[in-house]
């Protein structure tokens, strides 16, 4: 069947079936909705490694336990890294909606600082509890805390990487619509995982004491 | 030859087997109520609506009928509701960790005989069976007294199998370290198939076992061969039994370490292996 | 140092022995393989078209040539894929009593492996993939997806891991274990070799493909709609690829957790699904379903869409009850959720639970048959064309109802019990991957494409494929629901009983049916492609279509749209017929566009590097590999300059082609 282009009688309004004046779609609009989505896909993966933690969690075999390895105080020390840094952070966006390149880069340092300052506690807690026997071999309970626990931190590390990678950007380009776009997206990428942190010393740090 | 009067699970001498029976030619008469109208209006409309037949009524635009709608999602709700119900009363009975209820239709539980327990043990890739009751074991045959409650534990050594015997009920999975039941009687007596119903491995295709449904008297004297039969089955010979071996021939064993079953469920035959169940009281 | 242990850091666990040289099956593959190979290379070579190739279709981010891509990789699997049935269906109709048949015990279970892994994962998955990116974009009135880089990039990474199973077949081996590869038997006690990790680096990198594209065509569907494109005016074809990539984005992750820590316990020697030292295989069980189900129905949605498109426009009627069409579809995809325990009744979760699962899956077929009505009512007073594209309609209402009713037979638990990895089982999901996706994706590709080439397919060797498939499908699977009810179980290489062995040779016969029907498929493109001027497609509408695609060139121009289309009701492309819709022919703009790059492919082929050193343990090349990846992905992120312009005369000379060819139809 061909197509067949029916023109209205002259009398009736023919309805408007084409954009002819459009103005270009903003560039990157779909990019934040992407990262979202984005974002959520990760949320279940971390989703599916508590479910683990919380199946496997109680599986000691006759090995070390929580109340045996957790160290609270550094743990909490590990958190206000952590939290401090989303605060810097969001220090930095406000400087970058406010178009501050030097305040941008300030910021992100310091949260860069914090940040690695956090991967650094937890590096000196995984090797501090291999030493002294409790590998993630040892049983299914620590091969769940370590799998939980490292997946975290790999995260940030991966987010440091970005961030630095964002600061060389945003030193050669500035704050250009496309950068400011990279930095909202790390920037909810950051907080995430700050709120995955908070999950996670609660059910796993918290609740293991519990146990 | 051709017909299904051969298929066993349409037709099988357990009792436990034949309520699953039931239950499945129930669920098809449920869903054919829907079925085959779709099927003859598939056939009907394209055949009476082609473009061919201009005598038919052609309404390009009527895409709509909220009585039809109704219709639509209520009939399907209404047999899913039925089949639901079903569902919920056979699966509380007919599940595989009750005890039987009835020996056969008509005959209740009252007078039938103590219940026979059979250890069952997946190996790679054959079957150990243990009577604790009568201290013998087999491997590939398992052999029952008629109307009288079986009540299988079962474990396995390796990997995940799945302990299934058509004609007697339906299966369960066999896994390390974890101990299943299941529950059956035998009503007719028989030799009927026996095999694992989860890959094992290569020698998956081998590992069938016999299953005799014996009268009492009968029974007795298979007992008794066990017996006269000869073999032990220590710690040190379930090691040697439990390496890998293919399309292995039956045989039994007169005596049988009490401890033997338990030792595998929990992982530890070997010596100085801890055992999984003192592991989890020292989590505790 | 000794020579021995330099080979083992340069080749990790990659030995000669890898190389399968005493099995004459590969052998004379591999020679067929690399002949073939060799002649394409030599023509591609001989013709100069690796340039073309590299700019116009390595590189491409256009979706329609990105879709283009995943039919051609689906189509390939597809014959690697069936070659395993052919081989399993000739074993099992031999292998009786004394016979032992022609595959050991390690090459079958190899060969049911791989059948499973490849049809779902790289023929189905593909074929899927290729018709949601070709037509979404085009029915909303977008000229793109979102993230036209990042779709290049995931059908790179698809690409890759089929590549990897290919890779398979000649270095090393494939997994022994199902197509899920079940622990303990996955493990490292039971598995020490390369198999599983084929298995796994393959699945994990297609994974990731697969998870961006969801993400994808998200972003394309919720954002670039055209003008006055509510969500419910969007084509329904449209509404099941959005369902669909929903479900892929929150399936996926689960897939990509579970077999990181199946890795984790390979590699590492944590203890997660081991038997010993607190590990739980039921957990992997539970995990790998909550993705599998929802995995089945992220490859029936969009076919379901297909067929509803295809019935619409060969009844020449408007869908019956498009909004309830679209609520089932969407409770579907909830409900895909709540049903995976039914894989497993048999692994002793007790009555309450397994009743739970049981019952919900039991109402997701009231969704499910209220779609069936739907298609009924909508040929109910059509003027039905029988085009092969609703042959194929037809042929799958008839078709998947039946397996329908046996997976809500499989959904009474006690019924499970004794027909659970039974070839009942088989037959069933059979009945409905067959009679339902892949008759869907035949319908999908005759319906679409003469608007990708620009002319239909034979009429005739379509109509011969057809029935070839339909005969050969119910030939092949029927006698398994007997052999099922026979209490015959699954995945068995030898048979005792020969009261079975007529039923494996009428599946056998089937098999052989299929085969002339694929056969018959691809003389069928042959043929099409040299009488392309008879069947060409000069107006774009061949077939009278309702949605927006059909308004444009076949093929479309690169740009689709030379303006956005303005929408006012469903059926949009049907409304502006009936409505006095006249085409533009002047007054174009230049248009901003995307542009090519290599750079997914590179990344893909890394990734498929570092995945072939991880499972032979060639640790300096998975850490090269892994460092390039990371290096090239972050310099990627420096290139800004990602857009070009199509100049407006450019667009004016397109589109005054069409022109003429329009004027010289009418």
């Amino acid at each position: 069947m061909a197509m067949t282009p029916t023109g209205g009688d002259a009398t009736t309004e023919l309805p408007v079936f084409c954009l002819t004046d459009e103005h270009e779609h903003a560039a990157g609009g779909s990019t934040l909705l992407g990262f979202w989505i984005y974002l959520m896909s990760d949320c279940l993966l971390f989703a599916a490694l508590f479910a683990t933690y919380g199946v496997l969690g109680g599986s000691y075999a006759a090995g070390p336990a929580p109340k045996d390895l957790f160290e609270l105080p550094l743990v909490a020390v590990n958190t206000s890294m952590l939290l401090l840094s989303s605060i810097t952070y969001g220090f930095a966006m406000l400087a970058t909606y406010k178009g501050r390149v030097g305040a941008t880069q300030g910021w992100l340092i310091i949260t860069a600082l914090f940040g690695l300052a956090f991967v650094g506690i937890e590096l000196y807690e995984f090797t501090h509890m291999i030493h002294d026997g409790a590998t993630p071999q040892r049983s299914a309970f620590l091969s769940a805390f370590f799998t939980l626990v490292g997946t975290h931190g790999l995260h940030v590390t991966v987010g440091l990487v970005w961030m630095v990678t964002l600061m060389l950007q945003v030193g050669q380009r500035g704050l250009i619509p496309e950068n400011v776009r990279r930095l909202a997206c790390l920037s909810l990428f950051w907080h995430f995982l700050d709120v995955i942190w908070i999950g996670v010393f609660t059910f796993v740090y918290l609740g293991g004491m519990l146990r | 030859m051709l017909c299904a009067c051969h298929a066993v699970v349409l037709n099988p001498s357990g009792d436990v087997a034949q309520q699953q029976r039931d239950l499945l030619v129930y669920s098809t008469v449920l869903m054919l109520i829907v079925i085959v109208p779709v099927m003859v209006m598939t056939a009907l409309f394209a055949w009476r609506y082609r473009q061919s037949n201009r005598a038919a009524r052609y309404e390009p635009d009527w895409d709509h009928s909220i009585h039809l709608e109704l219709v639509i999602w209520a009939v399907p709700l209404l047999i899913i509701i039925g089949l639901g119900g079903l569902t919920w009363v056979g699966t509380h009975l007919l599940d595989p960790y009750r005890s039987l209820s009835r020996i056969k239709p008509g005959e209740s539980m009252e007078y039938a005989a103590r219940p026979l327990q059979v250890d069952v043990v997946a190996l790679d890739w054959k079957w150990l069976f243990i009577y604790p009751e009568y201290g013998i074991a087999t491997v590939n045959e398992l052999a029952a007294p008629l109307d009288r409650p079986i009540e299988f534990r079962i474990t396995a050594s390796s990997v995940m199998n799945s302990l299934f015997i058509p004609a007697l009920a339906g299966q369960i999975y066999a896994m390390p370290g974890m101990e299943t039941q299941l529950h059956a009687v035998a009503n007719t007596a028989g030799d009927y198939q026996g095999f694992s119903a989860n890959y094992s491995g290569a020698g998956f295709s081998g590992m069938h076992f016999m299953f005799r449904a014996l009268v009492d008297r009968d029974f007795e004297q298979w007992l008794a061969r066990m017996r006269a039969g000869g073999g032990v089955l220590r710690r040190s010979d379930y090691l040697r039994l439990e390496q890998p071996s293919e399309n292995e021939p039956v045989h039994s064993f007169a005596a049988v370490d009490p401890s033997l079953y338990r030792a595998i469920l929990n992982r530890c035959v070997e010596a100085g292996k801890p055992c999984a169940n003192d592991m989890m009281m020292i989590d505790q | 140092m000794s020579t021995d242990s330099l080979m083992k850091i340069a080749f990790g666990r990659l030995t000669l022995e890898a190389f399968p040289l005493h099995e004459p099956i590969l052998v004379a593959t591999f020679a067929g393989v690399a002949l073939g190979g060799a002649m394409l290379l030599g023509v591609i070579s001989y013709f100069r078209l690796w340039g073309y190739l590299w700019r116009e279709w390595f590189t491409t981010i256009d979706h329609k040539r990105i879709g283009i891509m995943y039919m051609i990789l689906g189509l390939v699997m597809l014959l690697r894929g069936f070659s395993d049935a052919l081989m399993m269906r000739l074993q099992q109709a031999v292998a009786f009593g004394g016979a032992e048949g022609f595959l050991p015990a390690d090459h079958y279970d190899q060969i049911f492996t791989a059948h499973g892994v490849i049809m779902i994962f790289f023929m189905a998955m593909p074929f899927i993939t290729g018709l949601m990116n070709f037509v979404v974009p085009l029915q909303i009135g977008a000229r793109d997806v979102s993230f036209p880089f990042l779709n290049n990039f995931s059908f790179w990474m698809t690409a890759m891991g089929a590549a990897l199973v290919m890779v398979s077949l000649f270095v090393g081996e494939f997994a022994r274990t199902g197509w899920l590869a079940y622990p303990p038997l996955s493990g490292i006690a039971y598995s020490p070799d390369v198999g599983v990790d084929y298995y796994i680096w393959a699945l994990q990198i297609a994974g990731v493909g697969t998870l961006l594209s969801g993400v994808n065509l998200i972003a394309t569907i919720v954002k670039l709609r055209a003008p006055g494109m509510t969500m419910m005016k969007m084509p329904i074809f449209t509404w099941t690829a959005l369902c669909t990539n929903v479900l892929i984005v929150a399936a996926f992750p689960i897939l990509t957790v579970t077999l990181a820590l199946l890795s984790l316990d390979r590699y590492v020697g944590t203890d997660f699904f081991t038997n010993d030292l607190g590990g739980n295989p039921m957990m992997y069980v539970n995990l790998i379903w909550i993705w599998g189900h929802p995995e089945v129905y992220i490859l029936i949605l969009p076919i379901f869409g297909v067929f509803s498109e295809v019935t619409a426009t060969f009844s020449g009627k408007r869908l019956f009850g498009y909004t309830s069409m679209v609520y089932a579809t969407v409770v579907i995809t909830i409900l895909s959720y709540l049903v995976w325990l039914h894989h497993f009744f048999t692994m002793g979760s007790g009555a309450s639970v397994n009743s739970f699962f049981g019952i919900t899956t039991m109402i997701i077929s009231i969704p499910t048959g209220a779609k069936m009505f739907n298609w009924l009512f909508t040929l109910y007073r059509g003027r039905i064309r029988f085009e092969l594209p609703m042959m194929w309609t037809l042929a799958f209402m008839l078709t998947f109802v039946i397996g329908g009713m046996t997976g809500v037979l499989l959904a009474v638990p006690p019924a499970d019990f004794v027909l659970h990895n039974s070839l009942f089982l088989v037959a069933h999901f059979h009945n409905v991957i067959i009679g339902g996706v892949v008759f869907g994706v035949f319908a999908g590709i005759s319906y679409w494409f003469p608007k990708a080439f620009g002319f239909r397919l034979d009429p005739f060797w379509g109509k011969m494929s057809f029935w070839f498939w339909v005969t050969g499908f119910y030939l092949a699977f029927m006698p398994l629901y007997v052999l099922g009810l026979m209490g015959v179980t699954r995945r068995l290489r030898h048979f005792e009983d020969p009261t079975l062995q007529v039923w494996f040779v009428i599946a056998a016969v089937g098999t052989a049916l299929i085969l002339l029907g694929i056969v018959s498929f691809l003389i069928q493109i042959y043929v099409s492609i040299r009488r392309r001027e008879a069947l060409r497609d000069r107006t774009g509408d061949p077939w009278g279509g309702r949605t927006l695609e059909w308004s444009t060139a076949s093929p479309p121009p690169e740009y689709n749209f030379a303006f956005t289309p303005v929408v006012h009701d469903n059926d949009a492309w049907w409304d502006m017929k009936h409505r006095g819709f006249r085409r533009p022919v002047a007054g174009f703009n230049a248009i901003l566009m995307p542009r090519n790059t290599g750079a997914g492919f590179i990344l893909a082929a890394l990734s498929a590097i570092f995945g072939f050193a991880m499972i032979w343990h060639i640790w300096w090349l998975a850490a090269l590999g892994l460092v390039a990846v990371l290096a090239v992905a972050i310099a990627h992120t420096f290139n800004y300059q990602r857009d070009f312009q199509i100049p407006a005369n450019e667009v004016e000379r397109t589109e005054a082609g069409r022109t003429r060819l329009l004027a010289a139809q009418a």
